[in-house]
């Protein structure tokens, strides 16, 4: 149940964010290459895009119909996907020290 | 007839933060491409069509995970009775304000969305 796992996780995401002394770039990669904050930041990124795709799924099958629903539901899979994978890149990239 | 406009308005703000969930994946790109690129980044995110954006999405966020835990409530056979469902609306809307303004205005973030230095 991604919803159940986005209280805590969007809880974490926004009050930690709201916590930074500033938001330019040393702070943020200071933050986020701690290896815990990563995690986390990684498992609210994946539960966060998994209910994205659920709740749009929902949605397009109550409002699209005909041949573009189909379609519908697969461009928002690729866009779930693609945005899951640069977020993975992001935080590997980012817990790596900027060398991956 | 207003637990009708709430139940819609969880369908709207899921959709809002399903977009900006991309914003949040673009800015932690953006931190992980280097200095450069997060500074390029960092001219959009702090233009004022994306600043309300954000503080939108700080409100759609509040009512979404209130409401959502309603949904939850109601997944687990709690509180669907109208009368339970009228009471529990107010108290989602109640929190979710509350909660929009304390993260808003206890927290640099209104600063920073009014584009104070």
């Amino acid at each position: 149940m991604t919803s159940i796992a986005l209280i805590p996780l969007g809880l974490w995401f926004v009050i930690a964010l709201l916590r930074q002394p500033g938001l330019d770039c040393a702070t943020v990669t200071a933050w986020l290459a701690k290896p815990l904050q990563a995690l986390l930041a990684l498992l609210f990124g994946i539960a966060m895009l998994w209910h994205s795709l659920q709740g749009v799924q929902v949605v397009i099958e109550d409002y699209v119909g005909g041949r573009l629903r189909g379609s519908s539901i697969r461009l928002s899979q690729l866009v779930h996907l693609l945005a899951a994978a640069a977020l993975v890149w992001a935080i590997a990239r980012l817990v790596a020290g900027g060398s991956a | 007839m207003y637990t009708l406009v709430l139940s819609i308005l969880h369908r709207v703000s899921g959709l809002f933060l399903s977009a900006c969930s991309l914003l949040f994946v673009a800015w932690l790109v953006a931190v992980a491409a280097g200095p450069a690129a997060y500074a390029t980044a960092g001219r959009i995110f702090s233009s004022l069509v994306v600043r309300l954006v954000l503080m939108l999405a700080l409100a759609a966020f509040w009512y979404h995970l209130f409401a959502g835990i309603r949904h939850l409530a109601w997944d687990m056979g709690f509180g669907f009775e109208k009368s339970s469902a009228r009471a529990t609306a107010v108290v989602v809307l109640v929190s979710a304000a509350s909660a929009f303004a304390v993260t808003l205005f206890l927290t640099p973030a209104w600063r920073w969305l009014i584009g104070a230095p």
